[in-house]
């Protein structure tokens, strides 16, 4: 009549378990190798880039020294919509094989490609002074950037008001994938608005004759960010992981380890 | 079978629900001629002024009438219980939102649609200028309800989501408002607006086959809590 | 076998509520789900109902996850949670018809008589609350409200009963009619899952008892 609950669990339920559990763990330790050759290759392409950028790429004929803010604000740009690509993808990973891994992946993406936004729009405005004589225009990327921005606050927003953990990030990804499905049609509406409104504006970028010498540096640049995206994103993934399998027996292990 | 037995039955419980709190269906509409007038009083009464502001502000006010009347379309079926038993059914979950959504559309932005023309004349649009912005919020509230619905589905769960919901939602409405309101522009310069209302009839196709998905989703989501 | 429950494991927050908790349910059983309060017993049954997913282990109907069933697991059970699941701004009837609307028809367990197959007032009368279908639930007092709820037993022909303190508010008769239906819906070869905080008045060996302590 009375039952109690522990079952002794027979060995395919113990190799079930051990394929779950050993997920996080070989990614803590795979992700901990990783890190320090990113790091090295980060520095590498930073100061390359860098001393391309500002040193050796010829001035603009036009903008003069002032068009070098694009070797911050393009990467920025490029970044802030690919980290909202990871977080989608990682989104429908997350909702459809339930992967706890793709769940951290996704909300660590969030602030990431919030930050990198936020750059992009301050580095835009600081270069519209210049080009523009004002800080703001409402020209169409600065627009779609903006309405992005608000689109990862909304996830950050999102994620902090859910007390659960696990549920937060399937809501999470599940704005996510809405919003991945949405920022396409967005970024048309609102091109389309700016052609409408402003006539023929002068956008950044509508000249590919952009010179050899400034372009390299650019490519370094965007390199150099992404790998940084991909080292902030490796730590942020860690802590989460660590947070949220605090009671496991392996982060005990871990901390153990580093004490001694 | 039963399941659009399952539909119509909960539309009609909707309407029904709807029609027994039926002063609260005017709150939206108070809301939308409110947000209408507050724009003349804080620009100035001219009407050149006026007209070419009038798309923008009848679509932000609906904007903002959609945000303020979804809120309510998932609360009391959360705290009822009603919603649990919903996602409990062998019905199919984004077919049944579907029905909720709908019946939410008929009783809040239908309405809104009737008493546009009204604030349209008022803004000095002119009569084909007017069909177009009834055709326009048309297509478009749906949309905005269905968009809507995602973000609510989401939040139902937390106490005070107000501010969250229109941080979720209101990028999201950005399409709509852009095709919207020019729309409206266009056809009041006299031009064609067939292009527009593509747009929206094609936002609005998307709507309807992809945000009931996302909305079960987030609804078996916060069930769950 | 009818449920089978294999190392489920449940944690919140970094507290583990239960972990390789197994147990299975032939048809003909009630399970009762024991434990003090914030022991897991609501977060047990809505991993049951798959309203909640396990942070491991499974939940088996019929030898296959309940996931793989889908909506047609969803068939087999009725669920009454902590609140009644039915409208204020319906009437009692109303409720009722909603509640069959969306039960849709339930496969596998025909109706064993007449009475087990009633129409709504036929359930509201059975329920105690004859006369009362053309109110306002609003109007009722929490008893009242409960039994409105349990009508939903009446109204599906489920295997399964998944019951959240199912006699909250119930007064004397209310317990005693909720625990025929029980005997009964076990007699007809019915399950049934609930936690309580009273004592059942049932007896034999078709009672199982699960004690979560966390």
């Amino acid at each position: 009549m009375i039952k109690t609950e522990a079952a002794p669990s027979n060995s395919g339920l113990f190799k079930l378990w051990y394929h779950r559990m050993a997920s996080p763990v070989w990614f803590y330790r795979i992700s901990g190798k990783l890190l320090p050759w990113l790091w090295a290759l980060f520095a590498v392409l930073l100061v390359t880039g860098l001393y391309g950028g500002l040193v050796t790429a010829p001035a603009d004929y036009q903008q003069g020294d002032s068009f070098r803010i694009i070797y911050v604000h393009v990467p920025a740009a490029w970044l802030s919509m690919f980290v909202y690509m990871v977080m989608a993808v990682s989104g429908a990973i997350a909702l459809i094989w339930r992967i706890k891994l793709a769940e951290m992946v996704l909300v660590s993406c969030a602030p990431i490609g919030a930050s990198f936004t936020f750059i992009a729009l301050v580095t835009g405005s600081l270069w519209g002074k210049p080009m523009w004589g004002t800080w703001w225009v409402w020209d169409a990327r600065m627009t779609s950037e903006l309405i992005l921005l608000f689109l990862y606050l909304g996830v950050i927003g999102l994620y902090s008001a859910i007390e659960d953990k696990r549920m937060a990030s399937r809501a999470v990804a599940i704005l996510a994938l809405v919003g991945i499905v949405n920022i396409p049609i967005i970024h048309y509406s609102v091109e389309w608005w700016n052609t409408l409104h402003q006539g023929a504006t002068v956008t950044k970028f509508d000249k590919p004759s952009i010179h050899i010498d400034m372009l390299i540096p650019l490519l370094l640049m965007a390199g150099a960010f992404k790998v940084f995206f991909a080292i902030s994103l490796l730590l942020r993934t860690r802590n989460e992981l660590l947070e949220r399998e605090l009671p496991r027996k392996w982060v005990k292990q871990l901390v153990e380890e580093n004490d001694g | 079978m039963q399941e659009t037995n399952a539909f119509t039955t909960l539309l009609k419980r909707d309407f029904m629900v709807a029609f027994r709190h039926r002063n609260e269906i005017f709150n939206p509409l108070l809301f939308f001629s409110l947000v209408t007038l507050l724009f003349p009083l804080g620009i100035g009464p001219s009407p050149t002024l006026l007209q070419t502001i009038a798309p923008g502000i009848l679509w932000v006010a609906a904007l903002l009438a959609a945000l303020l009347a979804a809120d309510n379309l998932f609360r009391t079926d959360y705290e009822d219980g009603t919603l649990e038993q919903l996602v409990l059914s062998p019905q199919p979950l984004p077919l049944m939102v579907t029905a909720k959504v709908l019946a939410h559309w008929l009783v809040s932005a239908v309405p809104l649609l009737l008493l546009a023309p009204v604030l349209a004349v008022s803004f000095g649009l002119d009569a084909h200028a007017i069909g177009v912005a009834e055709l326009t919020l048309l297509l478009g509230t749906p949309v905005l309800s269905f968009v809507g619905a995602i973000g609510v589905a989401l939040t139902v769960s937390l106490k005070r989501s107000g501010m969250l919901l229109a941080l979720l939602v209101l990028p999201l409405y950005v399409p709509v408002l852009i095709f919207g309101s020019n729309a409206i522009d266009t056809a009041a310069a006299g031009l064609p607006v067939s292009g527009q209302l593509y747009l929206l009839a094609a936002l609005l196709v998307l709507a309807v086959t992809l945000a009931p998905v996302a909305i079960a989703a987030a609804l078996r989501m916060s069930v769950s809590q | 076998m009818l449920l089978e429950v294999v190392g489920l494991h449940c944690t919140r927050g970094y507290r583990a509520l239960f972990s390789e908790l197994a147990f299975t349910l032939e048809a003909g059983q009630l399970l009762l789900v024991e434990g003090h309060n914030g022991s897991g017993k609501t977060t047990l049954l809505k991993m049951l109902a798959g309203l909640r997913e396990a942070d491991d282990g499974q939940v088996l109907w019929d030898k296959q996850p309940i996931q793989a069933w889908g909506a047609e697991y969803r068939q087999q059970f009725v669920w009454l949670g902590h609140s009644n699941g039915i409208k204020d701004d319906l009437t009692a009837l109303e409720n009722l018809h909603m509640m069959q609307a969306l039960g849709g028809e339930q496969a596998g367990f025909p109706c064993r008589d007449a009475k087990s197959c009633v129409s709504t007032s036929t359930v509201l009368e059975r329920m105690g609350l004859a006369g009362n279908g053309h109110r306002f639930p609003r109007h009722f007092s929490a008893g009242m409200k409960r039994r409105l709820a349990l009508s939903r037993l009446l109204l599906s022909s489920a295997r399964l009963w998944i019951l959240d303190e199912p006699q909250a508010a119930l007064d004397r008769a209310g317990i005693q009619m909720f625990e025929s239906m029980l005997s009964e819906h076990l007699q007809r070869g019915g399950s049934a899952i609930m936690t309580s905080h009273h004592e059942v008045g049932l007896r034999g060996p078709h009672i199982q008892r699960l004690v979560l302590a966390a």
